[in-house]
């Protein structure tokens, strides 16, 4: 099990990334963590002309808040946005996310930009980026453009991100005080891809829920808003029980859930249902505060 | 005692097999058959043969004149049908992922980029895969002109099991599910075979179980003579019964390594190994037990259709898998009348064979769920109905009634010790104030019998060339250490270390003076190597009889020496002692040296040998039975229908444990493998034949994180027809879990009235039990 | 050694202290480089698709799946694999701690469990049980069943704390 033939570069600044990225297009790969393509390369199911490291590139790394708005590198690692306090208090959500997200030594090398331009429907961190409405850079030869998350990603490992762009950074909207956020899943390990998950943010004013995203990861093709849902959970207080049976069967009448004979599709909506129930309830008791999962 | 080899591996200084290098070593690649089933002709190798670095692309027209094919053939079931199987197939490919076709090149990439540039023209052919089906009277044949996939049956019958069913108060029934599994020793197979032209010589390092028993087929297959052959086997990455076959890959490379003249290694990826090493407990089992008036078991019937895949496995055959099962069918029990019907059956698919604890977990998951059944409809707890049932103490030695004897058990002892080690009132009482407060929990019981230690009848009779022999060689160095060599080996179990102490015990010196070396035919007798829990009670036995020779030469030496008896000796500690006031007298390396540099000291003719060997292997008993009983805590996620095991217990009886750290090490593994069969572990096929299951992302094995922590006890009784009294202890663990965690889950689906047959036990299938989900269409 | 016509790449870097310069394809993995270009066995190739942990090798103080992660990317870096003459305080107390619990059978596993583990007790000096094992998730054992690993886990760690208070 060895990588077929490649040529691999390595640029020294984005520019020059990008102006590879530019001549190489369609044949060539970006290499971030490798904690995704690696693997396809060696099981040879990726068969690119040319590997183009983004590892040394200087800053695409940082992450950083100005302002209410979270910048988060494209080749942040996992486990330096799990750990960042920064992230803790702007965007928790994330924070808890990570803690489902493979294992200590994938997460020391996996970063945020190839997890989301992967795309894969059990991802953890796609779903995420939806639920907090954060938006993707991207950047190319031509310069930057910013895709909001919710449109970034297109169904099964597909994003709207075109072959020679590299995706830069992501913002996030930084979080005030008056939102909350929820996230479990249901994986078959500690650290597997899950069969369902579920995303959720809140914001309240008066006692009463506001604002509200869901998105879902595991149970459709691709992350997106759970719109039909997130209406049943507004102007009441979060955890009101008819709001959750209403927001369950909105849900199960907008799911489109992968099909399969493994893990059938009805089983995919059962838990999602669950999962949704378990996590605004959890949101909404008083002890668990912010963060919830 | 800590294994003192381990401070090696603590190191990174272990060396299996792709530590080894070769100098001039090249690389071997396979390529495989992508259909399950075809025929093919491999028409173009040009292009791959002319990729730099590419130095011999082989098919069978080039191995089939060096290596002959071979056939699983056991003379005492001369039924078994089993079709030839060559190193790469020829013509006709009777399994996803069956060698087609080599490629030796610089390095393995090199090898792999060649394998793509390999022209075969493929015609598929209708593929015999799910058991079920291909079991048919009128199913796809898995080879052509085969009359039958099922190529061997089994019927047994003592007592009169019709009149009992017919007679009993309950008749208690279950049809269970067993998935093939495979044994994914992180240590995937591999070898290096170095052939030198100018001796005819050829030295194998191959991560192998038996270095004895590969050396003879080897040789055989490619007509050498076994003095010629030396098979290594150093470092094995695990094992588990997964590489103790003889496979084509091995054999192609050593006959590769024979054709070029240069050393040729092989590593399996784990692609391959998933693909390609033997797969194990695929069963469809249907099973019956009668219980009489006064809740006796009377009668137990099992009919099992098992799959063998494409070949019954060379040369110990598939078909032990279910042999062994029916063997330890109702093992714990007295009970007289018993029915089985066994039909093996060819598939389009990995061949199964032997796997840790071979056979004896699906008897115990279905003897345990039966009782459990049993117990249920006579409205007892199943420990009562157990207890009640247990082969007694006092009843012992008895012939079960598949002709197994019974002797020095202990089924209602270890029941005993389990209880107060779970505190079993109080556990109860909790499950009963968690299942209040809506938690899904359930505990699970399973008493087993397992058959260890086999001896020379199981293959001798069917004139499979395995010996349950060994041989230990001792050499008493000049400084007063002991040299062993011995026919065992260590595949991480430990036995080294054990041979180590039972030397040093039978010799009078410290563990830490005996060095033992295995794993190595040029070193050491022909002997069986490591395979059915065999290292304590047949390797140590011989040891420490080997032991006991060497202390009385030196005794006798020291005697003449010292010019007294050697009955008025004792060796203690590396030392010659006075045996009535324990006064040193010398120390064994002064009598060591006497003899090896001064035997002109001695008197005349003393003739003192400072080299002994022993070669010994049970000729009463062909297996030693053990027995436990294990335990399983689980919970349910009411959401996911998850199960987590929260707590495991087993109490074991091994008989004479020679190092309690090892032994209970081995039986936590052995119960984590078995928690992987009843949770996760599944090789999956298409309808057409498509392997599901080729990397560690498909095959789920349990990881630290989901793994409970596990308690083990022991009760000790010795076998009785040996001087260590040991029995086998490193397959236990596995044989019982899986029973006791399929318990344990139907005891938390209980109140919901829902149960589960199959294994490994499906999230989707536990919301389904749990009503959660609608049960499956057609089901 | 290399009679091909594949890319490869001059690379200069750190290992287990020592300056070390290769010509590598730089197809090659990590693993793979430290194997069989250095001779350093210590890191074992389990699955070559990051999932068992038996290949970890540590990159500039991180460990790294060493199958997952090209030679040519240590161009500059650092690297330590177990067989380092250096280990840390970590490494050394849970080495003696696997080898005194019998935390390994085969031992194919152990060098990427110490590694991983070493990193835990770096981060966090008194592990509990379940954050043992959760840190140890991603690395597979066949042999163990993971209570002795977690056992000599928390012996390392208990005496690391006992040696840091005295
Ligand atoms: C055993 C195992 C378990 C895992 N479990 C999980 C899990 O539970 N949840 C989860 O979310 N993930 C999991 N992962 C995946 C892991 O999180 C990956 O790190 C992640 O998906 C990809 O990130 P990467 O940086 O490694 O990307 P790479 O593997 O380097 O690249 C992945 C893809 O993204 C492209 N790409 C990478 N970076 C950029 C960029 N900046 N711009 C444009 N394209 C880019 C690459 O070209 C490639 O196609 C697991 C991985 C393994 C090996
Ligand atoms: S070999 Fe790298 S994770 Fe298995
Ligand atoms: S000791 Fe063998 S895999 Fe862990």
């Amino acid at each position: 099990m060895k990588p077929p033939r490649f040529d691999y570069l390595r640029p020294q600044t984005l520019a020059e990334a990008l102006e590879l990225l530019d001549r190489h297009g369609g044949d060539a790969a970006i290499l971030a963590g490798g904690q995704s393509l690696m693997p396809m390369l060696n099981l040879r199911v990726a068969q690119p002309a040319v590997l183009i490291d983004i590892n040394a590139v200087p800053e695409l790394d940082r992450i950083g808040r100005s302002g209410d708005r979270l910048s988060l590198g494209g080749r942040a690692r996992h486990n330096d946005v799990f750990r960042s306090a920064e992230v803790a208090q702007a965007a928790p959500l994330l924070t808890v996310a990570l803690e489902h997200v493979a294992h200590e030594a994938i997460r020391n090398r996996g970063t945020l930009g190839g997890s989301l331009a992967l795309a894969d429907p059990a991802a953890e961190l796609p779903a995420c980026m939806v639920c907090l409405d954060a938006e993707i850079v991207a950047a190319s030869v031509k310069g930057e453009r910013r895709i909001p998350a919710g449109a970034f990603f297109q169904g099964l490992y597909t994003t709207t991100l075109e072959p020679n762009e590299i995706l830069a950074r992501v913002d996030v909207p930084a979080a005030g005080t008056d939102w909350r956020f929820g996230f479990d899943e249901v994986a078959r390990r500690r650290g597997d891809f899950a069969m369902a998950g579920v995303a959720v943010a809140v914001r309240e004013e008066s006692k009463a829920v506001a604002e509200c995203r869901i998105s879902l990861l595991g149970v459709e093709m691709s992350p997106r808003r759970m719109e039909a849902v997130e209406m049943c959970l507004l102007d009441a207080p979060l955890g009101t029980a008819a709001n959750i049976v209403a927001a369950q069967s909105a849900l199960r009448d907008t799911l489109e859930p992968i099909e399969g004979s493994e893990i059938p599709p009805e089983y995919r909506i059962q838990i999602a249902r669950e999962l949704l129930a378990r996590v605004i309830r959890a949101m909404a008791a008083p002890v668990s505060g912010k963060r919830t999962h | 005692m800590p294994r003192a080899s381990t401070r090696r591996l603590v190191a990174g200084r272990g060396r299996y097999v792709d530590d080894i290098p070769a100098k001039g070593e090249v690389y071997a690649a396979f390529l495989r058959s992508p259909h399950a089933h075809a025929a093919f002709e491999v028409v173009n190798i040009s292009a791959a043969a002319a990729i730099p670095g590419v130095v011999r692309v082989l098919t069978a027209e080039n191995i089939d004149p060096v290596c002959p094919p071979w056939k699983c053939v056991l003379r005492n079931a001369p039924d078994l049908q089993s079709p030839e199987q060559r190193p790469l197939a020829r013509r006709q490919a009777v399994f996803q992922g069956e060698p087609i076709a080599l490629v030796v090149a610089q390095s393995r990439a090199i090898a792999e980029d060649a394998l793509e540039l390999i022209e075969v023209e493929w015609s598929e052919r209708p593929a015999a895969i799910s058991l079920e089906a291909a079991a048919m009277p009128d199913a796809v044949p898995a080879h052509e002109n085969l009359k039958s996939n099922i190529c061997w049956r089994f019927e047994h019958r003592s007592g009169d099991p019709d009149k009992a069913f017919a007679d009993a108060e309950h008749v208690v029934l279950r049809r269970l599910v067993f998935a093939r599994k495979t044994g994914v020793p992180l240590e995937p197979r591999g070898i290096l075979a170095s052939y030198d032209p100018s001796t005819n010589g050829l030295i194998v390092h191959v991560s192998h179980q038996m270095p004895h028993q590969f050396q003879l087929h080897l040789a055989e297959l490619l007509g050498m003579s076994p003095l010629d052959v030396r098979v290594i086997c150093s470092d094995i990455g695990g094992a588990f019964g997964i590489k103790m076959h003889i496979y084509p890959e091995e054999v192609a490379v050593c006959a590769a390594s024979r054709i070029l003249g240069r050393p040729v290694k092989f590593i399996a990826d784990r692609v391959e190994s998933l693909s390609s090493d033997v797969h194990a407990r695929e069963h469809i089992v249907e099973a019956r037990m009668a219980v009489n008036t006064s809740g006796m078991i009377t009668a137990i019937d099992v009919d099992d259709i098992q799959g063998l895949g494409a070949y019954s496995v060379y040369p110990r055959s598939s078909t032990a898998e279910a042999m062994s099962a029916l063997r330890a069918v109702g093992g714990p029990y007295r009970f007289d009348n018993y029915h089985a019907l066994l039909r093996s059956v060819l598939q389009n698919k990995v061949m199964t064979g032997q796997y840790r604890s071979v056979g004896h977990p699906v008897a115990a998951a279905i003897t345990e769920a039966l009782v459990e059944d049993a117990a249920a409809v006579r409205g007892e707890d199943s420990i009562v109905f157990r207890q009640r049932n247990f082969l007694p103490t006092e009843a012992m030695p008895w012939v079960s009634p598949m002709g197994a004897r019974m002797i020095d058990l202990s089924h209602h002892a270890c029941l005993e010790r389990m209880l107060t080690l779970v505190d079993y009132p109080r556990l109860r009482q909790e499950i009963d104030t968690w299942r209040q407060e809506g938690r899904i929990v359930g505990l699970g019981l399973a008493s087993f019998v397992e058959f260890t230690a086999t001896g020379a009848e199981a293959y001798g009779r069917a004139h499979v060339p395995v010996s349950s022999l060994d041989g230990v060689m001792l050499t008493m160095e000049p400084t007063g250490e002991v040299r062993a060599q011995c026919s065992a080996s260590e595949i991480g179990q430990g036995i080294q270390q054990g041979l180590a102490q039972i030397i040093a015990d039978a010799v009078g010196v410290r563990a830490d003076k005996v060095r033992v070396a295995l794993g190595d035919t040029a070193a050491s007798p022909h002997g069986g190597g490591a395979w059915s829990s065999r290292g304590a009670a047949i390797t140590g036995e011989v040891a420490w009889t080997a032991g006991r020779k060497l202390r009385n030469e030196l005794l006798n030496v020291a005697a003449a020496m010292l010019q007294t008896t050697a009955t008025s000796l004792d060796l203690r500690d590396g030392r010659i002692l006075a045996a009535d006031t324990g006064a040193e007298r010398i120390a064994i390396g002064d009598v060591a040296r006497t003899v090896i540099f001064h035997p002109y000291d001695l008197p005349a003719g003393t003739n003192a040998q400072m080299s002994v060997s022993h070669t010994w292997g049970r000729d009463a008993d062909p297996f030693l039975p053990t027995n436990g009983v294990q335990a399983s805590l689980v919970e349910i996620d009411p959401i996911s229908g998850l199960v987590r095991p929260l707590r495991h217990w087993v109490v074991e009886d091994c008989g004479r444990i020679i190092n309690p750290l090892l032994v209970d090490e081995q039986i936590r593994g052995g119960v984590v493998q078995g928690i992987g069969e009843a949770l996760y572990e599944i090789c999956r096929y298409t309808e057409d034949g498509q392997y599901g299951s080729g990397t560690l992302a498909d095959y789920l094995l349990p990881m630290a994180a989901d793994m409970p922590d596990i308690v083990v006890a022991h009760v000790e009784t010795p076998y009785s027809g040996s001087q260590l009294g040991a029995k086998g202890a490193g397959e236990a663990g596995t044989c019982g879990a899986p029973a006791a965690v399929l318990n344990a889950v139907n005891d938390a689906l209980r109140p919901f009235g829902g149960r589960i047959d199959a294994m490994p036990i499906s999230p989707v299938d536990v919301l389904r039990a749990l009503g959660k989900l609608p049960a499956k269409a057609g089901a | 050694m290399m009679a091909s016509d594949e890319p490869t790449a001059e690379i200069s870097c750190t290992v287990n202290g020592q300056p070390v310069r290769a010509h590598v394809p730089v197809r090659q993995s990590l693993v793979d480089f430290v194997r069989h270009g250095l001779g350093l066995t210590g890191s074992h190739v389990g699955c070559e698709h990051g999932v068992c942990g038996a290949c970890h090798a540590v990159v500039d103080g991180r460990v790294v799946r060493g199958c997952l992660m090209l030679a040519v990317q240590v161009d500059g870096r650092t690297v330590t694999t177990i067989e380092t003459d250096q280990p840390t305080a970590q490494m050394r107390a849970l080495q003696d701690a696997f080898f005194e619990r019998a935390a390994l059978q085969c031992g194919f596993c152990t060098p990427g469990m110490i590694l991983q583990a070493s990193e835990l007790l770096t981060r966090t000096a008194a592990p509990t049980r379940a954050e043992i094992r959760d840190a140890l998730s991603g690395n597979y054992c066949r042999c163990t069943g993971y209570h002795a690993i977690v056992d000599a886990v928390e012996t390392a760690a208990a005496r690391l704390r006992d040696k840091a208070a005295a």
